[in-house]
């Protein structure tokens, strides 16, 4: 066997990718069919740059769950060591290869002889489904403090924008290198700020529930008993973990997360709460001046059911728009955190240490560092894209 | 006015020491002072030998303690260590121990001492802060104008194909983070295999002597991050000036089109953008850290990386003041500029 030409990696790449293709296909083809029913969903495929970013994002989520869940895509083992591929060049035949083994690495061997290739693709796992969850997490604990805020001013609203506004003063290089180190791991905070920053989804629904249905006395009780059973047994299995400060919940504890990871996450909410914070109180004070939180007010409606349900809806298109910006901006904290070495194990294939690890051979070798640019600079713009195409949707209306 | 500056200094010094506390408190956690000790002394120290190093050298009193003497406002503690010797916070090496000063601390300009470089803190951050300052004013220089100009022309017509293909370009731009833009930029340009070789891929050389040579790349890596965000801000904001009344009168009564942005619209559109390029400064700060290890240029964000890789409280302590003063007086910069910019907002 001898190396592929460019052409042959090209398409080596593209048959690799097949189901991500297939599944990117059917979603396109489904959602144009019913975009007249599906809302502000819909309404982005009428709008080009939306369109384009909404392809490079959902790319990525197929790429990383194919990957992740299903074990596809991936052509070698993206932490094993092959001998005699150290800094081979794109497209070279992979030395030794078996029966069932893929026969080349597609773009090249990294300095220690590991496919290039495969470890950005299993690096889209962990960015797929870490960024969008710290994101929903700095939403929700920014939701919970911003909308009282806004909505009471006063002495509330001074107190929690001081603490927001001293978090943002930090340099966010800074308190990475404060927060996420094996030495603070030790000491147990980063569960002790888990298990503060977890317990705001938990009351948001709580608060979110109770005030809509407290006149339904059944109704509450059972939505909000299986509800928190559900987030409660997901929130102890989320903080306690067996041999660290925090252990105490060894019975309902279903799933370990690795204590890096775990770190990286804790870190990353606790960096993007405040400016949340900051955009949902301005919202809410814009908000609540208008006619129909008076009429609410004047109804005898609760607090609670004003700030969750009156204002919190008219807020959704703002939100939903820097939700997508925040994804992006949060892949970039990742690759920041990956990017210093801190957090994840150094084996770890995520992008930011893949980056760091290829920029030492950059001026002979650049490959190994490029891939992985290229894939972070894409699902970022991706994002900004498809935050932009919903800008522009959602103020057509 | 005086008032208002008064009352945003009294925050800001509040906020300074809330924020240096917590640095404090971090970095004065045990199994942070235990590495600090092991890297100082040796790796292979027993648990006692830890304990006695830091019993001795102070590390063991409580942190408000310890924080009251960093700052000047306790005395200086005077340990007779378990190895005889005395030594004393405010005791320098060579000192006999009844000349030293009782109070030694950030009040009495005594910044403290680096264990990582060996020097006195104040020396060290003066000189990186004095790297990086030349970096970041190439950067203001290269990317203030650029970012207004790009934006300018994007939002004079709104919806038109320049205004279309520039914000792209600025959408671009901001999903390039700085490690992303310079592996780039050092391969196309630098890489001595494939690349132009054109620029070099290292700032080490700058230090001494900044030419275009080896100081264009991390200069051109930090504005390129910053600069869609200040382009966008100024898009929006001429585009809004654009339809305002006063606009489509000049027009109607036969101002040229130049001239209508150039003396009508512009002054009134960078209101918006001169705030948001004063609070880019705490971002650039994160560009710089990065750009500084990219490039081996050792400035003040290299300083950062190396004091917190090695617990080097006062040196960590120092650096966090200076960054912090930094985004809160660039802060006030921004809110004091707008009010004077624009004319119907007041503080009061």
């Amino acid at each position: 066997m001898e190396a592929l030409s460019w052409i042959e990696i090209f398409l080596g790449m593209l048959t690799q990718l097949g189901p991500v293709w297939i599944s990117l296909v059917v979603l396109f083809v489904v959602s144009m069919r019913y975009k007249q029913s599906l809302g502000l969903y819909g309404k982005l495929f009428d709008s080009v740059i939306g369109l384009i970013g909404f392809f490079i994002v959902m790319f990525w989520v197929f790429t990383g769950f194919f990957s992740g869940a299903m074990d596809w895509i991936i052509t070698q083992d993206p932490l094993a060591q092959f001998s005699g591929m150290k800094n081979k060049i794109p497209g070279t035949t992979l030395r030794g290869a078996e029966d069932g083994d893929y026969e080349h690495f597609l773009l090249g061997g990294d300095h220690l002889a590991r496919d290039v290739f495969s470890r950005v693709i299993a690096g889209s796992t962990i960015v797929i489904v870490i960024a969008p969850l710290a994101t929903l997490f700095a939403f929700m604990v920014g939701i919970t403090l911003g909308v009282p805020a806004g909505y009471y001013g006063g002495r509330l609203d001074t107190t929690i924008s001081f603490v927001a506004n001293l978090i943002l003063a930090f340099p966010v290089i800074l308190l990475f290198y404060l927060l996420v180190t094996p030495e603070i791991r030790l000491t147990g905070l980063p569960q002790y700020m888990a298990i503060i920053l977890f317990a705001f989804p938990l009351i948001f629904y709580s608060v979110l529930i109770n005030s809509r249905y407290h006149i339904v006395p059944v109704k509450r009780t059972l939505l909000l008993g299986s509800g928190l059973a559900v987030l409660g047994m997901l929130y102890i299995s989320l903080i306690n973990e067996s041999g660290s400060k925090v252990d105490l919940f060894t019975v309902i504890d279903l799933f370990d997360v690795d204590a890096g990871l775990l770190t990286v996450f804790v870190s990353v909410v606790f960096v993007n709460s405040p400016t949340v914070f900051r955009i949902v109180r301005g919202l809410t004070m814009d908000i609540k001046t208008r006619d129909y939180v008076a009429a609410a007010q004047t109804r005898g409606e609760g607090a609670w059911y004003i700030m969750l349900w009156e204002i919190l809806p008219n807020a959704r298109g703002p939100l939903i728009v820097d939700f997508c910006l925040r994804i992006g901006y949060t892949t970039i904290l990742l690759g920041t955190l990956g990017f210093f070495g801190l957090g994840l194990s150094p084996e770890d294939p995520n992008w930011g240490a893949t980056i760091n690890d290829g920029r030492k051979l950059l001026s002979i070798y650049p490959h190994a560092a490029l891939v992985p640019s290229f894939a972070l600079l894409s699902l970022v713009l991706g994002l900004n894209l498809l935050a932009d195409g919903l800008r522009e949707e959602s103020l057509k209306d | 006015m005086g008032l208002f500056i008064l009352r945003r200094l009294v925050i800001m010094v509040f906020t300074a020491l809330c924020l240096t506390f917590v640095v404090f408190f971090l970095t004065n956690l045990y199994p942070n002072l235990e590495k600090l000790a092991k890297t100082q002394g040796n790796f292979r120290m027993s648990d006692e030998a830890v304990q006695s190093y830091l019993l001795n050298r102070g590390y063991l009193l409580p942190v408000p303690v310890k924080y009251g003497q960093w700052l000047g406002v306790l005395p200086g503690y005077v340990i007779e260590g378990s190895d005889g010797e005395l030594r004393g916070r405010c005791i320098s090496s060579g000192m006999q121990p009844d000349e030293a000063p009782k109070f030694c601390g950030i009040f009495q300009g005594n910044w403290g001492y680096s264990t990582r470089f060996k020097d006195n803190v104040s020396g060290i951050i003066g000189t990186r802060l004095g790297l990086t300052g030349v970096l970041m004013m190439w950067v203001m220089a290269l990317m203030v104008p650029s970012a207004l100009v790009l934006g300018i022309l994007a939002g004079m017509r709104e919806g038109s194909k320049t205004d279309r293909s520039l914000s792209t370009v600025a959408i671009l731009t901001t999903a390039t983070p700085e490690y992303v833009s310079g592996v780039i930029l050092i391969s196309v340009f630098a890489s001595s295999a494939v690349g132009l070789k054109w620029f070099k891929g290292t700032a080490t050389s700058a230090m001494e002597n900044p030419n275009l040579e080896n100081f264009l790349l991390p200069v051109l890596t930090i504005a390129i991050y910053g600069m869609g965000y200040i382009a966008r801000m100024t898009r929006a904001s001429m585009a809004e000036v654009m339809t305002a009344q006063y606009i489509r009168t000049a027009r109607l009564k036969g101002v040229s089109f130049p001239n209508v942005v150039l003396k009508h619209a512009l002054r009134n559109a960078l209101i918006a953008p001169f705030t948001v390029i004063m609070l880019q400064f705490p971002w650039l700060l994160n560009g710089v850290v990065i750009v500084e290890t990219l490039f081996n240029y050792k400035g003040f964000g290299w300083v950062l990386v190396q004091a917190a890789g090695n617990n080097d409280i006062e040196l960590l302590l120092g650096v966090s003041v200076v960054s912090v003063v930094v985004v809160l007086i660039t802060q006030l910069i921004s809110d004091i500029g707008y009010v004077y910019l624009n004319p119907r907002i007041s503080v009061t």
